[in-house]
């Protein structure tokens, strides 16, 4: 056990880690470069002996059925059998990012692959060979496109070398399509190449050549998910499906207030309930991150484990626990935010009070927004097995490279004894970076002797989360007497676990805007302390920072009575890089695009307004114009949102579209009706209809436009949503006048 | 515990050793191994766990099995014709509409008893017949525009 000064804070240590990781894209820190050799794969699969050695996904029966030990196989991503058959494993998890079917295609595309001979899996987790399988930080196509497209140009080529070689033709006289070589009129299908490429050398993967982009034949078109067969059928994908001979079911109860220890329970009385087979304490290590302390209940089925939940007796030591208050949060706050700076100064550029002073018009204002779930569908479930000396987990984790060495820490076992099997994620939006789950399925697990599904409720789902934090900004602001931008101070309150620095999701980034926009800048921080566990939620930061910094542009460019659009290009300014990767010529490009598919500057009806946001976040420059009514109760209808995005090429149209229409459904439904909040350390919301998320009567409708530009492409999980909360502020604000300055709407008297 | 009789995608099937009260949802994914109903709140608010009972959108987590003992029950694994997708599956595949695609087969259930009774809805029936259902990836658009695709193909077929 660990004997933690302060569990909390190490808790939120350990959370700043993994977020700057994710966002940086950096790979888990033991990962050995990625070895793309023929032997790797048939160990890591199990292939050599035949068949497939990945357990439980379903449809891998089917795919083995087709597979035999003669296949073509150069690397870990991918088979050819001698039928043509095209396998490609997907080596990150899939959690409602369709990431399931763009890895595969980026693998085919340099294949030349026929979409239609391809069959996916899930590739199973070894850091070692496939590196980063996580889904995080909208990193997995930066970071993965140079590999993947490797790991299919490799086989391409090989391919090629074949058919040249049964041909006796040079290589370079050959092209590939359809999964076929080609020489004239010549062709070899790859399946009839299988048995020649596979005696052939593997070449180096950074010397093979990769496709211009105007070679590509699949990129860019849209594609459906490659699981929404088995997805519209009922298949068993998910975590919580999963089902394993003699397998019972597992609850686990935490102190409602976090930090709180067992002190006694009623175990008796509940191991002699129907269906229990057993009752225990688990001291857990103190990290929310791993396992808190607890009682388990191993029963024969879900419904005799909840059943018995209810009537557990639980004392616990809340010494320790946190006594958090958001009401009490936000009094502080409030009255930190009366001060027009804060106790530590971030940045100070040019001289703010100055400015302010010559300001032809200034504006200020406070603003609020409150802790948010993660709240994903599928609650947090995890199927662990003890057996032969290993732990064995079947985990909807977005983290399941990462889960390896933080189950194996918990438990105190060999990471080599620790066995992950991913499965599909029913929802992820950053709660499942973290493994706790995991970790305490496997806790229960190593105490009974077969496999244990561990469930939890929804209501331990809302309660036991890792919060995106709340947050507070005194805003001031000035505009000379063109209208231009020349002051800009943010006093922001926001929150602490251990006294230095802001709570894991909760610290600004210096490069936000205006930052290195405008000639007077003031950035300073007050934090309050808490013990509620913070961390990543959809675009972590942006997805708060965004509605208060777009909100006060708006703010100053009214004040100066200026169009917003012109306002806005002029604050981005000439083309440029900034600091933090935010290109000033791409911004004005999709602000351009976004307004103008709008209709930007058209005549609406009474109580009807466009409000333009943009963001820049996770490599992804977006403008999106919502158009909202408002009606005199404050009733309020999103018509319609257009979204304007440069992610550079798309892998899969209707993937990505089908992301900016689902980060525009989660950013309105958070800013308007969502809130979490504390008394006593207790989340006070519990379930769906105190955490009412938007449902299908109003969502607006959604259009999407990309400007494919040359860039690198790069992810699309998130950062269509950050302009959403400010976009329909500020329309809000063009349709009746009223500045929207605390979140969710409904603070404000607002209501669909 | 009692042994209870179920009829469950036009098979009579037996649940042996089960608390009457038990919730339907938990009766097909742990005893009988229907796993495609989803539970998601418990509460029948968010209708992961939504199933037909003699043709009408009912929560199965918070319906006692026993209530429902010698009804016609259809869930997910039950839409499909023998060799042939359920048009709404079809439209849903088509639309590309899940993402992470857990509330799927609950959208779904709720999409064919709206059907059954209106054939050609209007957007405002969707709004209505949809209510029940949480979707947390925010899929609502395509939900609503692969209804109105299927409803078109049923409607085609019948005339």
């Amino acid at each position: 056990m660990n004997a933690l000064v302060n569990p909390a804070a190490d808790s939120d240590a350990t959370l700043r880690d993994l977020m700057l990781d994710i966002e940086r894209g950096t790979p888990v820190a033991t990962l050995r470069a990625v070895k793309l050799d023929r032997r790797s794969f048939l160990k890591l699969t199990g292939m050599a002996g035949g068949g497939l050695a990945l357990g439980f996904f379903v449809g891998s029966d089917a795919a083995a059925a087709s597979i035999s030990p003669g296949d073509f196989a150069p690397n870990a991503f991918l088979r050819i059998s001698r039928k043509g058959s095209i396998l490609i494993y997907s080596k990150g998890p899939e959690i409602g990012q369709g990431i399931k079917t763009a890895f595969p295609l980026i693998i085919a595309e340099e294949l030349d692959a026929r979409w239609s001979d391809v069959t996916v899996e899930q590739a199973p987790v070894n850091p070692a060979v496939y590196g980063r399988q996580s889904a995080g930080g909208s990193r997995s196509i930066p970071d993965s496109w140079d590999q993947l497209r490797r790991a299919g140009a490799v086989a391409r080529s090989m391919l090629v070398s074949a058919a040249a070689a049964s041909w006796q033709v040079p290589a370079e006289e050959c092209t590939t399509r359809d999964s076929a070589v080609w020489h004239g009129k010549k062709s070899l299908g790859y399946g009839a190449l299988v048995t020649r490429a596979a005696a052939l050398p593997v070449p180096d993967a950074a010397a093979v050549r990769l496709k211009e982009r105007s070679e590509y034949r699949l990129l860019g078109k849209s594609y459906t998910g490659v699981d929404n067969r088995q997805v519209v059928t009922g298949a068993p994908l998910f975590g919580i499906d999963q089902t394993l001979p003699g397998m019972k079911i597992a609850v686990y109860e935490r102190c409602p207030a976090v930090g709180g220890k067992v002190r006694g329970a009623n175990l008796d009385e509940v191991k002699r309930l129907p269906g229990v087979r057993d009752a225990f304490v688990i001291e857990g290590n103190g990290k929310t991150t791993e396992i808190m302390p607890g009682v388990a209940i191993v029963a024969d089925n879900t419904w005799a484990a909840f059943e018995a939940r209810k009537k557990l007796k639980m004392d616990w030591d809340e010494s320790a626990a946190s006594k958090d208050s958001w009401a009490e949060l936000v009094k502080s706050a409030t009255e930190l935010g009366k001060h027009p700076t804060g106790a530590q100064t971030l940045a100070n550029i040019g001289s703010v009070d100055q400015a302010l002073e010559g300001a032809a018009r200034t504006a200020a204002g406070f603003y609020t927004y409150p802790f948010v779930s993660h709240a994903p569908l599928e609650p947090q479930n995890c199927t662990a097995w003890a057996h032969d000396g290993i732990v064995e987990f079947w985990a909807p984790s977005q983290t399941a490279d990462r889960a390896l060495e933080t189950v194996a820490g918990a438990l105190g076992v060999p990471v080599a004894q620790i066995k992950i099997h991913q499965t599909r994620v029913g929802g992820g939006f950053g709660r499942r970076l973290m493994n706790d789950y995991v970790c305490e399925a496997g806790a229960i697990a190593q105490r009974f002797n077969a496999p244990v599904k561990l469930v939890w409720t929804r209501e331990q789902d809302m309660a036991q989360d890792f919060f995106r934090p709340g947050g507070f900004h005194s805003l001031t602001g000035g505009v000379d007497a063109q209208g231009k931008l020349i002051a800009w101070r943010n006093h922001f309150v926001t929150f602490t676990h251990d006294g230095k620095v802001p709570s894991s999701g909760s610290n600004w980034s210096e490069q936000e805007l205006p930052a290195q926009n405008v000639p007077n800048y003031q950035l300073s921080q007050s934090m309050l302390p808490i013990k509620t566990p913070t961390g990543p939620w959809r675009a972590p930061r942006s997805c708060s920072v965004a509605w208060v910094i777009q909100s006060f542009l708006h703010e100053l460019s009214a004040a100066a009575g200026r169009d917003h659009r012109d306002f806005l290009l002029e604050v981005m300014g000439e083309p440029r890089l900034l600091q933090g990767g935010l290109d000033t010529g791409r911004a004005a490009g999709v602000i351009k695009l976004a307004t103008e598919k709008a209709g930007w500057g058209k005549k609406l009806p009474e109580g009807h307004g466009l409000g333009l946001a943009f963001h820049f976040s996770h490599a992804g420059h977006f403008a999106e114009v919502a158009e909202v009514s408002v009606d005199r109760n404050r009733k309020i209808r999103l018509h319609r949102m257009v979204v304007a995005g440069d992610i550079g090429p798309i892998v899969n149209m209707s993937g990505a579209k089908n992301q900016c229409e689902g980060g525009v459904v989660d950013g309105f439904s958070t800013m308007l009706g969502l809130a979490i909040s504390m008394e006593n350390g207790r989340i006070e919301q519990s379930n769906f209809h105190q955490y009412p998320i938007l449902r299908l009567a109003n969502h607006p409708q959604v259009e999407t436009y990309f400007i494919e530009s040359d860039n690198p492409p790069t992810g699309v999980g998130e950062p269509a949503l950050p302009p959403v909360a400010p976009a329909i502020c500020n329309a809000i604000y063009a349709a009746i006048g009223h500045r929207v300055r605390t979140l969710p709407l409904t603070k404000e008297g607002f209501s669909i | 515990m009692s042994a209870i009789r179920l009829r469950v995608n036009g098979k009579e099937l037996t649940a042996n050793d089960v608390d009457p009260n038990t919730p339907l949802l938990w009766v097909l994914r742990d005893t009988l191994g229907l796993v495609g109903t989803k539970f998601g709140c418990g509460m029948a608010l968010c209708g992961a766990c939504t199933v037909l009972a003699d043709g009408a959108p009912i929560r199965a987590c918070s319906t006692p099995v026993s209530a429902v003992s010698g009804q016609a029950i259809t869930t997910i694994e039950g839409l499909a014709g023998k060799d042939k997708l359920h048009p709404l599956q079809q439209a849903w595949i088509d639309h590309d509409v899940p993402q992470c695609g857990y509330c799927q087969a609950g959208q779904l259930m709720s999409a064919a008893a709206l059907l059954e009774r209106t054939p050609k809805p209007t957007d405002a029936d969707i709004d209505a017949a949809m209510a029940g259902n949480i979707c947390r990836c925010g899929t609502y658009q395509r939900i609503r525009a692969a209804i109105h695709t299927a409803a078109g193909k049923l409607t085609q077929r019948k005339a």
